[in-house]
């Protein structure tokens, strides 16, 4: 009885130290995000004015702040719209790149460990302010346009080529569209890989080697106890990959939506509104997440 | 017995030979192998050069004369080689006074403010990743839920409301409730105070003003030792999951012989994970030093002049700079416009990379080790 009862204090005890363990993040979590997210939601229906020194006053305005962000604002719904697109495309062409090289740097070969500095490097090279500097120019985009029409004119472009060349021969254009779209962003794709690269790389140092011996003699040939073996054991990790990959899209800081609210929000001081835009924003990133853990949870159900 | 009847292939025997004897296998292999390895070897190649590219090609611009931008026949080596351009960027971003010494003032405020955010951050994502991996409590899956919600919501959604409240910081904010500044306000109004943050706190009830915390380090060092900083989420995910692989046996001998539990956590926990943490605090140096977000958000240039802030406003600047009459902004050229920029990344990039090169083994490996624990 007494043995129990010690049992069961010892078994509080540790949850209450477990707690006071996580106690900074209790306490962030309901001031820094809870309650600013409620704000924020609040703010997303009010028109907000801020009176320095005094707080903000608001007034409550319903939904017209999304009515704004959709409707009058004239950036913010065609560059969402831009930028799934985009993300879409990006999103497919990361995890199939940086799986690819995930299994080329876990082969065998000299300047291996040089190929897997340069692969990692990009994690340093396209955070935070370095990716968008070179974009928030206004005449950078100008001269590209300029760049990309002299291209198309004397027919440098070989992409713009090849693909003229395939539409000829009658195949699909949708398809090539979005494929040759990857090609065009392959920089900013291999820029944005370095984290999914290293993921699978573990993934795949994990697989132990006996299997890849079993098969071998078994008869397998390479390419098949790729798929029997390879792809399935690293099949989980694309979840995590693809989530990370539309995570860090969406948060980039090249992205030209966040660049609008930002602008909203510190030039224009339009608070409400700009919280209006981050909330139907958060809502098209939550529900591409969801829609996507959804398929390839399927998926790699399937495969195994 | 005659040893040419067994298919002996021996090393004496010609490469040709012995494909003869296979029946021509060894060459089809052989064939297959070289162009596996050709492709691979085109492919990494392509690949790294594009990488590394722009970083050569921003390097080589940096050193040019205007001039040389507007000759289309140099293209990568310049004919006239200059170092004004990084005066120039140095006195747009804030490293030396106009016309005057160096100081350096961005990057060494860059540099302390990284290192000290880093440190809040690693030090409280440690405690609370090693909670979440070694002990049971109730809720633990819902706080855990939370951590992975930590990592998806983009922090531009509450973006508007932290800068509100850190702009106009008070702490319990509930008087309004009790009838403080409340004229006119609603039983229903005062009760929606508690909510949207426009309640009267106990700061402004002292002292009749809230206070402005954007304008100095402490309210973004306030977010991060409670675990919402920057990308926190993902140290306490990758923490967690290296905790969880180290085997319980230790600890419980050093709990058997006496050790408590903070001891027990400093003592035998943290030497074993010190790859890992200290893989999260390169992760978190190196994105804080390029980070804009929290930077605009937190700490404005006009309080301290953070390398980052500095070089997104470098655009804006450079009219002023480049006019002789300081009231008017004259036009600058896109491709010098382009040309300083790059050597704003370059100087932003550099230390970075040195960093990189010496602690190459940490980002890499300590990274694959929390992962393979999945």
């Amino acid at each position: 009885m007494s043995r129990e009862r010690k049992l069961i204090s010892m078994q509080r005890r540790r949850a209450r130290t477990g707690y006071l363990f996580i106690l900074p993040f209790i306490i962030g979590f309901i001031l820094f995000m809870a309650r600013p997210l409620i704000q924020s939601l609040i703010m997303s229906l009010n028109d907000v004015v801020m009176v320095p020194g005094q707080g903000y006053t608001m007034t409550w305005k319903g939904l017209d702040n999304y009515h704004i962000a959709m409707g009058a604002d004239p950036y913010f719904n065609a560059r969402l719209v831009e930028e799934i697109g985009r993300m879409a495309t990006n999103t497919i062409a990361t995890l199939v790149l940086s799986f690819v090289i995930a299994v080329i740097l876990n082969q065998d070969f000299k300047g291996r460990t040089l190929a897997r500095a340069i692969f990692f490097l990009p994690v340093i090279l396209s955070s935070g302010v370095l990716p968008g500097i070179e974009k928030q120019n206004e005449f950078y985009d100008m001269m590209a346009g300029v760049a990309q029409s002299v291209e198309n004119a004397s027919g440098v472009n070989i992409s713009a080529a090849l693909q003229d060349l395939l539409q000829v021969s009658g195949v699909g254009s949708g398809v090539f569209d979005v494929i040759f779209q990857m090609i065009d962003a392959i920089y900013d794709i291999v820029m944005a890989s370095g984290i999914q690269i290293i993921i699978f790389l573990t993934g795949l140092q994990a697989i132990s080697p006996s299997l890849y011996e079993a098969a071998d003699v078994e008869g397998c040939t390479a390419w098949e106890s790729f798929w029997k073996i390879t792809f399935p054991m690293v099949s989980p990790l694309l979840l995590v990959n693809c989530i990370y990959t539309i995570v860090d899209f969406f948060m980039k800081n090249d992205n030209r939506v966040m660049e609008r609210i930002s602008t909203v929000m510190y030039s224009d001081a339009k608070f409400g509104v700009a919280s209006a835009m981050s909330w139907i924003y958060f809502a098209v990133a939550l529900a591409f997440i969801l829609i996507s853990s959804f398929i390839i949870s399927r998926a790699v159900k399937s495969a195994q | 017995m005659s040893k040419n009847n067994t298919v002996y292939i021996g090393k004496n025997k010609s490469f040709w030979d012995r494909n003869r004897r296979s029946g021509g296998y060894l060459l089809k292999r052989r064939a297959i192998q070289v162009t596996i390895s050709v492709v691979r070897a085109l492919l990494i190649f392509g690949l790294c050069f594009m990488i590394v590219q722009p970083l050569l090609t921003r390097l080589s611009m940096s050193i040019m004369q205007e001039k040389d931008l507007y000759d289309s026949t140099i293209i990568l080596l310049p004919r006239n080689v200059t170092l004004d351009n990084y005066r120039i960027v140095a006195e747009l971003t804030d490293l030396k006074t106009i016309g005057g010494g160096w100081h350096f003032n961005a990057l060494l405020n860059t540099l302390w403010v990284s290192v000290l955010v880093s440190i809040f951050q690693i030090v409280s994502t440690t405690l609370v990743a090693y909670g979440f991996a070694r002990y049971n409590f109730p809720l633990k899956k819902f706080w855990f839920a939370l951590v992975i919600a930590l990592i998806i919501i983009p922090p531009q959604t509450i973006q508007s409301a932290l800068y509100m409240n850190f702009a106009n910081f008070d702490v319990l904010r509930i008087f309004t409730l009790f009838g403080a500044d409340a004229e006119g306000l609603t039983f229903g109004q005062r009760l929606m105070s508690l909510l949207d943050g426009t309640g009267t706190g106990l700061i402004k009830l002292l002292s009749g003003q809230t206070w402005n915390l954007r304008a100095n380090v402490s309210a973004y060092l306030i977010m991060c030792m409670t675990c919402m900083g920057l990308k926190d989420g993902l140290y306490i995910y990758m923490m967690r999951q290296y905790f969880q692989g180290i085997p319980t046996s230790l600890e419980e001998a050093a709990y058997v012989d006496g050790c408590g539990t903070m001891h027990t956590f400093v003592r035998i926990m943290l030497p074993d994970a010190l790859p890992t943490i200290a893989s999260c605090f390169l992760f978190s140096f190196v994105w804080q030093w390029t980070d804009i977000f929290y930077a605009r958000l937190f700490l404005p240039s006009s309080a301290i002049s953070l390398y980052s802030t500095q070089m997104s406003s470098m655009v804006t600047k450079m009219g002023r700079y480049f006019s002789a009459d300081a009231s008017k902004a004259v036009v600058v050229p896109n491709g010098r416009q382009l040309q300083l920029i790059a050597i704003a990344v370059l100087i932003c990039a550099i230390p970075l990379i040195i960093l990189y090169i010496f602690t190459q083994r940490t980002f890499v490996e300590s990274l694959a080790m929390s992962g393979s624990k999945e």
